[in-house]
Order: structure tokens, then C-alpha cells, then sequence
């Protein structure tokens, strides 16, 4: 538990009171054991409270269930990460026991179900031990029958008890996700819950309390980042989608296909993801600026069409929610290894932009940002995220949707005349005349995959060919132009530069506190616009001495990672080197700090 | 705002709005668009006169329709025609005119394709456009060879046709479009031949009309690839134009499949044709529901509800 400060001696005078800032709480069970239930009522709490959370879940790559562990971090300061290491494990099993101790801080607190769990006499000394027969005070709680379904409740219950948090909304978050239920369903989690909290056992030494959060007055919503990109998306006002099931896209799918039907519009199932890429585009053609998405494998089939889109400028977003690849992979896991294929994907030159969201909140307004990009550019717009992000829950301030909601419904105005193709239009961005437009002059647009002439009729022409190209890649130098540059976590000079991008923003810069506290000269930036970049990274990068680009992807045959080798290519500079893993999980930040000193002492 | 599947399917647009005198049909001129690139005698242009007369003649307007395609000599076809259209990807023209059909009630999606393009690379979207019965008609012109890539096998060739990939001739069983179609669900199946010019104009019309997934396959003749084809089903060249028999019960799933089942060149008109409810429709009906619990709410005030269950 960072910064627990004063021992306050409870009225009870065995049991010990603190007050601390933050706590990471792992829950290790299997998948069926409800424990991502458990994180998200704790991940909703922190929300409601004004504190921020973060959480980080791994899913078990099979169906029928398995190891699955949930951590949730609550904070009334800034939360960045999902934490490195646990103040409380809470271990279902022994296989939790045993393969998530080592989680834990060293004098951690490990509250194991000892109807399950045989603790290890060799760990006492180390961790601070709490057994409670979790499975059969259940059982004795609600009954035999509910006891699977109860457990984690049961357990909510304890930790509700051991951090003094606030029963009345924990209540009223159970009766919400419980409502509408067979009404004896919500009798028996409350019972569940009322169980846990009055479970004090003896040996618990001290119990803990949050300090004030320091956000005042904030309304949050708490979601994770596949739910933020959906809605996101409907925020900007697409009404529009085509997928096909792939983990961990599918839950975007789902929500679309859930939600766009009560804004008249539509999300397809289709039966592959060429057909959902195909079907968006025509969408697309048709006036709804459509999304499709995917991960792995799928991405590698949308591929030729993606192209297609680059080349009749049509606006797309292709939601990416990256895992382990090549191939299938690893399906469950996070990897950061998409960002070739989404910058240079396909054949031919064919330039198109590629956003990747930092956090969860992020996901929400980037998506917009996407659509007008998209929408602006008539371009497909590559938006990378990855099972981390896809699965993490975060609380962030409620966006004011009156404002932020738009309405794209397409315009059918007749025009004078249309030339889809212009190449004497400004920064090479022509507008995107939709099938429902009368053309006065009688003149109507072919999108094409062919290359063309500025009607969008096929030509062969060296010379079109080449102010073709021209005009695909200057509108999106146009782009760049107009991006931010990033804002450096640190001073603006020093040693090191830490350049990362997409999900892993709350790990670097919890490293970059960490190397600051222990007096090291390091900074960061991060990366949310990846192709185009924005311009003027240059000078950022004159400030330091070492420039490492941290990514979850290989180091690549030339040792740069994906990102480090597009920065090397455009800055020429030796002095940008990558700091690399594929082991499938987030970076802890203390893996980035070793990392980093090896690279800056060689 | 975002209406876009509750609005009604528009049955030949243009007639409602000429009857009030403001705007009259297109001529041949104002729908002719580039000059064919196909070779001479090519069976594609007499499909694509056809079209011409089909909007000429149902006073369709360039913005209520849209002429999609994907790769092949006769999937060139959206270049010719003056409306707005687009020239997708090999095999992918029907989930693209999907796209557009499931968004847009109020155009006519009209797709043109060649065997390979419908029935070998597309051959999945193909068989799934038409179960879910998507509003639109499709025109496969089958020359039974490749064309644009200079003859090779297609999946319709005929078994011994001899190709550049077959050059001992074809050794893999054909497929008979119209039997895959109404087995895989299409709710209207049509055969007819270019060089039948009413037949094919005749036949588009009815597929036009057709609420839902319409099928036309259209015999034409690629002579520069597979010369005499269709020989046998042009009464010129000797042959038979066997047209479906008056007595055929077209809504007969078993009797169509039946009749599409003969063998070559077998029977030409309306084979099989039934009403059952689009995927249009459906998805307008789920919309319907889902919006009549959102009545009066603008779309941010039904977000709003969704955020305030997320605290
Ligand atoms: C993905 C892909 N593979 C292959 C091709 C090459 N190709 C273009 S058209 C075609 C076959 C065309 O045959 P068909 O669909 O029968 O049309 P036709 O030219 O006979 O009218 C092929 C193989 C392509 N354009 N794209
Ligand atoms: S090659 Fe055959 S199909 Fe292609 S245009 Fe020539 S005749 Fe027609
Ligand atoms: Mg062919």
C-alpha cells in the first residue's frame, strides 16, 4: 500500500487503522468464479467515489474456463497503472495461491479460501496470512445451490470490511447489476455481501481507509476500453458497422450491434472479415462514414480492401484491437506488434492514418476523432488498441454528451459538378459526393480500386499515376501538419526520452516518476497520432542524449522495434533505440526501468 | 436524425416523381458514360444496352441508382453507365452493395459480375448475400471463362474446356449458378441469354421489381476467350432458347431447382421467386422496436441513459 501513513490504533485496540492514498488488490480464481465481477464492482465504487482505478484482467484462452486473474487499482491521487505488485492477493485456489504470490509485495496481506488453499509454511514470514473458509461461510451464508455464484460476492463482502469502503453504494451498485433478476438472485448476493462484511476474522492486524480523493465534484463514468470506442463511435455518429466475431474485437461488435439499432442505425454480422470490410466501405460510398474492426488474423484479410479504400478516398475506421501475433497467436494476450501492418498494409503506396488511444478515456474521444478524420480526409483511419486497454476498466470524468454528440447524417445537396478525383484541390483533400446527389452537370463519380483520371475513370497514365500517389500522400502531410505535438512528461531536456505509444502511457510515466524520484534525468512522450506523425518531434528529441522507443512488439531484424524503426527512418538519428518485449502481459513498470539502464549503460 | 433503415424501400423512385411533370426519364445520352473497353462482339455490351434501356425505360435517375461491381472484363461495367457507381474489389461486390442496400432504402443497388468473380472468389458472399435475402439485383454475365486474366478455367467452364490452365481441358465439375442460388436461399432466380435482348430486358425488370435478393444469370458470350459457347442456346447458331414452361409454379422450391437442374443450355426466364421478408426489412423492425423505447430522446439523451447506468 504506497504512501500509508499514519497508524491510527482502532477503538477495538488490536485492530490497527491506516490511512493510505492507494491500494492494488489482485483477485486469483478461475474465470467461472465471477472475479472480474468482484474488479468491476470495486472498479464502479472508485468511480462513484471520485477516486481514480484502473484494472487489469487476464482471460483464459479457453472456453470452458480456467485461471483467470482480475487487479484492481484504486487511488485518490493519479492512478497511471494497474500496479506492478499487490498490497492484498486474493487466492481462491492453490494454484492461485502458488502462482500469484510472488505478485505480491513482500509483507503483503494474501486472504486465501483455506477451504481450498493449504498455505505454505515457508511463505509466512514474508506474507502476512489471512484463511477463511470463503467456500463454506458462503454455503452457510445463501445455501449450497448458490455457492459458485456467491463466492465472489462473499469475498466482495471481506474486502468492503478490511478497506472500510462505503456500504450503502456498494449496496446500491449490487441491486443495480442485480436488478430486474429473479428477485431472490439480488436477496442472496446481498446476504452474500452482509455475510463477508461481518466476517472479521481474528488475525486480520489492520484494516484500511482511503484518504479524501483530491478530484472534487467530478461525475465519472466507469467502463473499459472496448466500451469507450464503442460509444465513442456513436458519439460521432456513425450508424454504420460490419463485423466478424475475434477476440478481443468481438465485444465491440456486440455493443454496436446491441446499441446502434436505438440510434437507427445498424451493425452487420457478416460471414468474414473481407465481407465486413467490404460492407462498411459500401456503407461508406453510401454516405455513413462506417467502422469495421478486428484483431490478428482478421486485420490480415481487410487488408486488400483497406487499400482499396486509399485509393477511391474513401472514409473508413478500422478498429484494431491488437493481440499476439503472427497468426493466431496468442489470442488472449497483448502485444503491440500491428503497427507495420497498419501503417503499410497492402500492397502498393498506400498511405493512410493510424491513431492509437493512450487510456480508456481516450478510446472515447479519440473514436471521434477518428470519424473526423476519416469524415475530413476521406481516408481510412487505422485505430490500434490492444487486449490491455480492450479489457482494463477506468473511471473518467462523464463526457458532456450534448456537447460532444454529433450528427454526420449525409448531405444531399445537388452539385454544380464534381470532380471526386480533383488534383487541383487544396492540400489534395477532395470532398466525398455520395450515390443520392444530383450532379448538375451530368456527370457522375466511379469509386475505384483502378487507377484513375480526376473523374475516377480508369488511366494508365505514367504521369496520373504519379499525381495520383502525390495527392493520396499530400493530404495526409496536410494531416500532420495539423497534429499537436505531444507534451513531454518531464523537463524538456535531460538524459533519457522514453517515446511510447498507444496503452502502455500509464507505465511509462510511472517509470519516468520512479527514475526521477531516484534522481535519474528522464522523460517521456507519448504517442496518440502515429501515421501521419506530428511534426517538430525533432526538437523534442534534441533535448536528450537517448531517445528508446518502449513497445510490446519484437526488436525486429535491425533492432529497433515498430515504432523505433519508423521514427529512425524519418530522424536519421542514432540515437533512437527500442526498448522491447513479446512476453504477452503489460509492462510492470520496473521492467521498463531495467530495461531502460541496461540500454543507457551499453 | 439517423433514420437510416426506417425509411420505405422506394419501388421504381423516379415514376412518382415524373408524374408530377417536373422531371422527365433519362435519354440514352445523358446515361451513356465511357465507351466500352470490351473487344468487339463481346456479349457484356448488349447486358449493358439493356441496363441502359431498363432506365430508360423505368425513368430511373443517375442519383437513385448506384451500379457496383467487382474485378473482371464484365465487372467494368460502372465506368459505361453515367450514374454514380463504384468498382470495388475481385469477389466483393456483394457485401459492398450490401453496405450500401442496408443503408440506403431509397437507391436502386444494382451489382454486375462475372462467374469468377460471383462464384469462385466471391462464391461465400454470394451464397450469404443471398440467405440473408439483402434488396438487390445481381447480374452475372458468365462467359464461362476467365476473361480479363485471358482464359483460364472458371468455375463454370464446362467440364473439358481447355484453357491456359487446363490446356488437356477441364478436369473440375462446373457449378450450375442457378441450382446454388435457389439452394442457398436466393428469393428470385432468373436465367436468360445476351443474345436475347427482350428476354434480358424482360428479366431485369422483374428481378428490379423484386423485393429482396434477386439473381439474374446471364449467358454472355466472351468471343475472344470461349467462342460458340452458347451455341447451343441461340436459335441463330442453331440452338434452342428454351424458355421456362408457362405451367411452372415459380414459387416451387423443389420445381425450380428441377427445372435449373437440366442440362445445358436448359430453360431461360423466371425460374424460382418468392416473397420473404429482406434483411432489410428485419433490421428495420429491430430498429423500429428499439427505437420506439427511445421515443422523443435525441441520440446524446440515449447515451446519456446508457452513461448514467456506467457510474
Ligand atoms: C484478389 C485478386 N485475385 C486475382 C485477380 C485477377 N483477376 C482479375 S479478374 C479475374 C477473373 C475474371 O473472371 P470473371 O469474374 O469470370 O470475369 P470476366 O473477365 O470473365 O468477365 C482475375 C482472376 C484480382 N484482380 N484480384
Ligand atoms: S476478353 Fe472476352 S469477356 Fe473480355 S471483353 Fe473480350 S470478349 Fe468480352
Ligand atoms: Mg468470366
Amino acid at each position: 500500500m504506497s504512501n500509508a501513513t499514519m497508524g491510527v490504533p482502532s477503538s477495538g485496540g488490536a485492530q490497527k487503522v491506516s490511512r493510505i492514498n492507494e491500494a492494488v488488490i489482485r483477485i486469483a480464481g478461475n474465470s467461472q468464479d465471477g472475479i472480474q465481477a468482484i474488479g468491476g464492482f470495486l472498479a464502479r465504487l472508485a468511480g462513484r467515489s471520485e477516486q481514480e482505478v484502473m484494472t487489469f484482467m487476464t482471460i483464459p484462452s479457453t472456453i470452458s474456463g480456467g485461471p483467470s486473474i482480475f487487479q484492481v487499482r484504486i487511488g485518490s491521487g493519479e492512478v497511471l497503472t494497474a500496479g506492478d505488485d499487490a498490497d492484498v492477493l486474493l487466492a481462491f485456489y492453490q494454484h492461485s495461491y502458488e502462482g500469484h504470490i510472488n505478485s505480491l509485495k513482500k509483507k503483503g496481506i494474501v486472504l486465501y479460501d483455506s477451504d481450498h488453499v493449504v498455505p505454505k509454511p515457508e511463505w509466512q514470514s514474508d506474507y502476512h496470512h489471512v484463511g477463511i473458509p470463503i467456500s463454506s461461510l458462503t454455503v452457510e451464508a445463501i445455501g449450497g445451490t448458490a455457492k459458485d455464484k456467491g463466492k465472489n460476492i462473499y469475498s466482495l463482502g471481506l474486502i468492503a470490511r478490511m478497506f472500510d469502503l462505503n456500504i450503502p453504494k456498494l449496496e446500491k451498485l449490487i441491486g443495480e447489476r442485480f436488478t430486474g433478476k429473479d428477485p431472490s438472485i439480488l436477496n442472496n448476493a446481498l446476504a452474500a455481501f452482509h455475510a463477508g462484511y461481518a466476517n472479521s476474522p481474528s488475525n486480520v492486524v489492520e484494516t484500511f481507509q482511503f484518504s479524501d480523493s483530491t478530484k472534487h465534484g467530478v461525475q465519472q463514468v466507469v467502463m473499459n476500453g472496448n466500451e469507450a470506442i464503442g460509444y465513442g463511435l456513436i458519439a460521432a455518429g456513425v450508424r454504420f458497422g460490419a463485423g466478424y466475431p475475434i477476440t478481443p474485437w468481438t465485444d465491440i461488435m456486440e455493443l454496436l450491434r446491441r446499441e446502434l439499432p436505438k440510434y437507427g442505425g445498424s451493425f452487420i454480422q457478416c460471414e468474414d472479415e473481407i465481407a465486413s470490410v467490404s460492407m462498411a466501405l459500401g456503407a461508406s460510398f453510401a454516405g455513413r462514414v462506417a467502422v469495421t474492426g478486428s484483431s490478428g488474423p482478421g486485420i490480415s484479410l481487410k487488408t486488400e480492401a483497406i487499400g482499396w479504400a486509399v485509393m477511391a478516398e474513401m472514409p473508413l475506421i478500422v478498429i484494431n484491437v491488437q493481440r499476439g501475433g503472427p497468426s493466431t497467436g496468442m489470442p488472449t494476450n497483448i502485444e503491440q506488434s500491428d503497427l507495420n501492418i497498419a501503417i503499410n498494409g497492402g500492397h502498393g503506396d498506400a498511405p493512410r492514418v493510424v491513431l492509437a488511444p493512450a487510456n480508456v478515456e481516450d478510446c472515447f474521444y479519440m473514436a471521434i476523432e477518428a470519424v473526423n478524420i476519416a469524415r475530413k480526409y476521406n481516408t481510412p483511419v487505422f485505430f490500434l488498441t490492444d487486449q490491455g486497454i480492450a479489457t482494463r476498466i477506468e473511471a473518467f470524468a462523464q463526457p458532456d454528451l450534448e456537447k460532444v454528440c454529433q450528427d454526420i447524417t449525409p448531405d444531399f445537396t445537388p452539385v454544380a459538378s464534381h470532380k471526386p478525383y480533383d488534383l487541383a484541390a487544396k492540400d489534395g483533400v477532395t470532398p466525398h459526393v455520395k450515390p443520392g446527389t444530383r450532379i448538375l452537370d451530368g456527370k457522375y463519380p466511379i469509386a475505384t480500386g483502378l487507377e484513375h483520371d480526376e473523374y475516377g475513370h480508369p488511366s494508365g497514365s505514367p504521369k496520373v499515376h504519379m499525381l495520383q500517389n502525390a495527392k493520396r500522400r499530400i493530404k495526409l502531410q496536410a494531416l500532420g501538419a495539423t497534429l499537436p505535438l505531444p507534451k513531454i512528461y518531464g523537463p524538456p531536456e535531460g538524459n533519457v526520452l522514453l517515446v511510447g505509444w498507444g496503452s502502455t502511457e500509464g507505465p511509462i510515466r510511472e517509470a519516468v516518476d520512479r527514475f526521477r524520484a531516484a534522481g535519474d534525468s528522464v522523460s517521456a512522450i507519448h504517442l496518440r497520432h502515429v501515421n501521419p506523425l506530428p511534426n517538430g518531434l525533432e526538437n523534442i528529441f534534441s533535448g536528450f542524449h537517448h531517445v528508446l522507443v518502449v513497445e510490446m512488439n519484437d526488436e525486429g531484424l535491425y533492432g529497433y522495434g515498430q515504432l523505433g524503426a519508423v521514427l529512425r527512418a524519418r530522424y536519421c538519428d542514432a540515437k533512437i533505440q527500442g526498448v522491447n518485449k513479446t512476453d504477452g502481459l503489460t509492462w510492470k513498470v520496473k521492467e521498463i526501468v531495467e530495461l531502460v539502464k541496461t540500454k543507457v549503460r551499453k | 436524425m439517423s433514420q437510416i433503415l426506417t425509411e420505405k424501400p422506394m419501388v421504381p423512385s423516379a415514376v412518382t416523381e415524373s408524374a408530377t411533370g417536373e422531371r422527365k426519364g433519362l435519354t440514352r445520352k445523358e446515361i451513356v458514360a465511357d465507351h466500352p473497353t470490351w473487344c468487339p462482339g463481346c456479349g457484356d455490351f448488349s447486358v449493358l444496352a439493356l441496363y441502359f434501356k431498363l432506365i430508360e425505360k423505368r425513368k430511373l435517375w443517375h442519383e437513385k441508382i448506384t451500379t457496383i461491381s467487382g474485378i473482371g472484363c464484365s465487372s467494368r461495367f460502372p465506368y459505361f453507365v453515367q450514374a454514380h457507381g463504384a468498382h470495388f474489389i475481385h469477389g466483393r461486390a456483394l457485401p459492398f452493395a450490401s453496405g450500401v442496400s442496408l443503408s440506403r432504402p431509397d437507391l436502386h443497388v444494382f451489382a454486375f459480375s462475372g462467374d469468377g468473380d460471383a462464384f469462385s472468389i466471391g462464391g461465400n458472399h454470394f451464397t450469404h448475400t443471398a440467405r440473408k435475402n439483402i434488396k438487390m439485383t445481381l447480374v452475372v454475365m458468365d462467359n464461362q471463362v476467365y476473361g480479363l486474366t485471358k482464359k483460364q478455367t472458371s468455375p463454370t467452364s464446362p467440364l473439358g474446356f481447355k484453357s491456359k490452365t487446363d490446356i488437356w481441358g477441364a478436369v473440375d465439375y462446373p457449378i450450375n449458378p442457378a441450382k446454388q442460388a435457389i439452394s442457398v436461399g436466393a428469393s428470385f432466380v432468373a436465367r436468360t441469354s445476351a443474345t436475347n435482348p427482350n428476354h434480358v430486358l424482360a428479366t431485369m425488370e422483374a428481378a428490379m421489381d423484386h423485393d429482396g435478393f434477386s439473381f439474374v444469370h446471364c449467358l454472355s458470350e466472351c468471343v475472344e476467350f470461349y467462342e460458340g459457347a452458347f451455341d447451343a442456346a441461340n436459335p441463330r447458331k442453331g440452338g434452342a432458347f428454351n424458355e421456362v414452361p408457362k405451367s411452372h409454379d415459380v414459387t416451387d422450391e423443389m420445381a425450380a431447382y428441377k427445372l435449373a437442374s437440366a442440362d445445358f443450355p436448359g430453360y431461360f426466364g423466371v425460374l424460382y421467386n418468392v416473397n420473404k421478408p429482406t434483411k432489410n426489412a428485419r433490421e428495420a423492425e429491430i430498429n423500429a422496436t428499439l427505437q420506439g423505447k427511445f421515443a422523443g430522446l435525441k441520440d446524446w439523451q440515449i447515451l446519456q441513459k446508457t452513461f448514467d447506468k456506467m457510474k
